[in-house]
C-alpha cells in the first residue's frame, strides 16, 4: 500500500485582484498529523477548498495520492474525507439518515453500513440522538455528526478545516483523541486550526502560511527550535519549598542548555533554556534528580506559541 | 458521467465507490426525505387540496353550463384552468431555492466534499424537486378526475391524458428553469422572488404586450408554449386567428402542439444545461 499523501503544486488563487494564496508547494506523505496554521484570511480554508474541489485554483495543482483533485474529484477523493468549515445537515435529516447519505455516496457495503455509522456515532459520543432531528442540534452536536460523517469511510486522508469549532472543552479534548486514533491507524490528517496547543499536543508536523504564501513547513521540534525567540524555550516550574537565591543558581542556571533561571516568587523559577523538547526532558529530569521538591512545570507560553509569534506579525 | 464502479483498495473495508448514476438516486432519495418532512411540501399540498376543494364545492353546488355540457369542457374548465398555476407552484416551491439553498444554509459543503460529481448532486436534487412536484400533480389530477367521474361517470376523455402528459412537459421545462435561476444567485429569497416574479407576472405580462403591441407570435416565452394543455382539451384544437380590420386587427396566437413540445422542451434543454454549468462552476466561498 502506498502511504497516503497530498501535494499542492504551485498552488494559487485569486479573488479579483486579491491573492488568497500564491504559489504554494507543499507535499505530505506518510502517516502523521500535519498542523496547518496561520492567521484569519491566511489562506487556511481556501487551500483546504481547493483540495476539496469546492473552489478552483487560480494556477496550480493539487493531488491527493497522486491525483490530481479538479480533474478527477470522485478519484481523488475517494480515499479522503473532509470536514470543511462547519456544514450544515439538512435539518429534517437523523444523524443516522445523513451518515446514511454519506454511506451510501461512498459505496460503505450495506451490510455493514448499521455498524459503521453506529460505530462512527458512538465515537463523537452522540449515540443518544442517532434518530433525533438535527435541527434541534446545537452547533457542537451538529460539528460531531460532521466529524463521524468525515471520517465515516474511514478515510486514508483526512482534511480537517478548523474541527473543534463550536465545541466545548470536553468535545475539543474527544476530537484531539479521536485525531490522536487516526494517527494509530496510519492516516494522514491535515488540519487547520487557531488553537495553537491543540495542534502541538496532536500534531506531529506544522506547516505555517501568512498571507497565502507558506512560511514553513517541518517537524513540530524543528520548527519551534527554528523560530522560537531567542532560539529558546520556557519554562516555569514550581516547588513544594521555598527556595532560595543560591539554590537558583547553584543548581538550576549551571545545568547545560540553560541560559537563565530566574526566581518569580518564593516557589517559582522561570528557565530560559536552548533546544528543543529532547532537552527539555533531560532538563526537567535533572531537577528531579536534585531532590529540591520540584511538584510541578509548566510552559508560560507554549514554543509553538512564541514561534507563531514570532513569524507571524499580522492578524490579518 | 462514469458509471464503472471504481473499487477502494486504500480502505481497510471493502468499499466500491458507487457509480454517478446510483449517486444521482441516493442524492433523489434523501432530497425526497427533507420534502417529506418539510412544511413546504405540505403547505403547497394543502393549496393543492384547497384549490381542489373550492372548485369541488363551487362546482357541486353552482353547476355551471361551462362545466357541465360535457365531459371535455368540464376537464377544460377544472383541470386546464388550475394545472399550470399547481405547477409554477411546484416548481418556485421546489425548485426556486433547490440549489441556491444549498449555498446559503451551507448544506452543500455537507454533500460536496464527498467523491461525486457536481452533477450528481444536482440532477438528484432535480429528480427530487420533480417527483414531489409530481405528487402534487398526481394529487390535484386525481381530484379532478375523482369530480369528473361523478358527473359523466367513467368515460374519460382522452384529451385528458395527453394534457397531463403536456403538463408533466411543462413541469419538467419550470424546474429547469428554476434550479437555473436558483444556481444563478446564492441567496434562497432571492432565487424565489424571481422566479416568482417571472412565471406569475412577467412572462403574462410579456406575452399580453407581444401579442398585443408588437403583434408576433411570443414563441420565445414558456407560457405560450404550455397553452398546449389547455388547447388540448378544446375540441376542435385551437388555432390562430385574427379580428377587426385595418389598423384595429387583432391577432390571437395559439401554439400547436408540436411548437408547444418545442418549445417546452427547448426552455429545459437550455436552462437545465445552464444550470448545470454554472453549479459546476460555482465555488463554495
Amino acid at each position: 500500500m502506498n502511504s497516503p499523501s497530498i501535494e499542492a503544486v504551485n498552488l494559487s488563487k485569486r479573488y479579483g485582484s486579491f491573492p488568497a494564496l500564491s504559489n504554494l508547494n507543499l507535499k505530505i506523505e506518510g502517516s502523521k498529523c500535519v498542523g496547518f496554521l496561520g492567521p484569519n484570511g491566511a489562506g487556511k480554508t481556501t487551500t483546504l477548498k481547493i483540495f476539496t474541489d469546492m473552489i478552483r485554483a487560480s494556477e496550480g495543482r493539487a493531488l491527493i495520492n497522486g491525483i490530481e483533485v479538479h480533474p478527477n474529484k470522485k478519484k481523488a477523493l475517494e480515499s479522503a474525507g473532509a470536514l470543511i468549515e462547519s456544514p450544515e445537515i439538512y435539518p429534517s435529516l437523523t444523524p443516522r439518515e445523513a451518515l446514511s447519505m454519506v454511506a451510501e455516496l461512498r459505496g460503505l457495503p450495506k451490510g455493514e453500513r448499521r455498524k459503521t455509522i453506529e460505530d462512527a456515532v458512538a465515537e463523537v459520543k452522540m449515540e443518544e440522538w442517532l434518530d433525533k432531528k438535527v435541527g434541534k442540534f446545537s452547533k457542537g452536536m451538529k460539528q460531531r455528526i460532521n466529524i463521524a460523517a468525515a471520517l465515516l469511510s474511514d478515510p486514508e486522508v483526512v482534511l480537517l478545516d478548523e474541527p473543534t469549532t463550536g465545541l466545548d472543552p470536553r468535545g475539543m479534548a474527544e476530537v484531539r483523541d479521536i485525531v490522536k486514533s487516526l494517527k494509530k491507524r496510519n492516516r494522514l490528517i491535515f488540519m487547520s486550526s487557531h488553537l495553537l496547543n491543540e495542534v502541538q499536543d496532536i500534531c506531529d508536523e506544522v506547516a505555517m502560511i501568512d498571507h497565502g504564501k507558506l512560511l514553513v513547513y517541518d517537524t513540530l521540534s524543528n520548527v519551534t527550535t527554528r523560530f522560537s525567540k531567542d532560539s529558546g524555550n520556557v519554562i516555569e516550574i514550581e516547588f513544594l519549598r521555598d527556595i532560595d537565591y543560591q539554590s537558583v543558581n547553584k543548581n538550576i542556571a549551571s545545568l547545560a542548555n540553560v541560559n537563565s533561571a530566574e526566581r518569580i516568587d518564593s516557589r517559582r523559577v522561570r528557565i530560559k533554556f536552548s533546544g528543543g523538547a529532547p532537552i527539555q526532558e533531560r532538563l526537567l529530569s535533572d531537577i528531579v534528580t536534585m531532590k529540591i521538591g520540584m511538584i510541578s512545570f509548566h510552559s508560560p507560553t507554549s514554543a509553538l506559541e512564541d514561534t507563531y509569534l514570532n513569524l507571524i506579525k499580522d492578524t490579518l | 458521467m462514469s458509471q464503472s464502479p471504481t473499487r477502494l483498495s486504500s480502505s481497510t473495508r471493502t468499499q466500491i465507490l458507487p457509480s454517478s448514476i446510483s449517486q444521482v438516486g441516493t442524492v433523489t432519495k434523501y432530497e425526497l426525505v427533507n420534502y417529506f418532512r418539510s412544511r413546504r411540501f405540505f403547505v403547497l399540498l394543502v393549496i393543492g387540496v384547497i384549490i381542489s376543494a373550492l372548485l369541488t364545492v363551487l362546482v357541486g353546488y353552482y353547476r355551471p353550463a361551462d362545466f357541465m355540457s360535457s365531459s371535455l369542457k368540464f376537464y377544460y374548465n377544472w383541470f386546464g384552468g388550475s394545472v399550470t398555476f399547481i405547477i409554477i407552484l411546484s416548481g418556485i416551491f421546489y425548485g426556486g431555492d433547490a440549489i441556491s439553498g444549498e449555498f446559503q444554509n451551507k448544506t452543500g459543503y455537507f454533500l460536496v466534499a464527498n467523491p461525486l460529481r457536481r452533477s450528481a448532486i444536482y440532477i438528484g436534487k432535480w429528480l427530487g424537486a420533480l417527483i414531489a412536484s409530481m405528487i402534487m400533480l398526481a394529487v390535484f389530477t386525481a381530484i379532478a378526475i375523482g369530480n369528473g367521474v361523478y358527473y359523466f361517470g367513467l368515460s374519460i376523455p382522452y384529451q385528458l391524458w395527453v394534457s397531463v402528459l403536456f403538463g408533466l412537459l411543462y413541469l419538467i421545462a419550470v424546474l429547469g428553469f428554476t434550479f437555473f435561476f436558483s444556481s444563478l444567485f446564492k441567496s434562497s429569497s432571492i432565487s424565489i422572488l424571481v422566479t416568482a416574479i417571472l412565471f406569475l407576472f412577467a412572462f403574462m405580462l410579456i406575452q399580453t404586450l407581444v401579442e398585443g403591441l408588437v403583434k408576433i407570435e411570443p414563441w420565445f416565452l414558456i407560457t405560450y408554449g404550455a397553452q398546449i394543455i389547455t388547447n388540448t382539451l378544446i375540441d376542435p384544437y385551437p388555432t390562430t386567428s385574427t379580428q377587426g380590420f385595418g389598423p384595429n386587427v387583432f391577432t390571437s396566437y395559439a401554439t400547436t402542439i408540436p411548437e408547444g413540445i418545442a418549445i417546452l422542451s427547448a426552455y429545459f434543454l437550455i436552462t437545465a444545461v445552464l444550470g448545470l454549468l454554472i453549479f459546476e462552476r460555482r465555488e463554495f466561498t
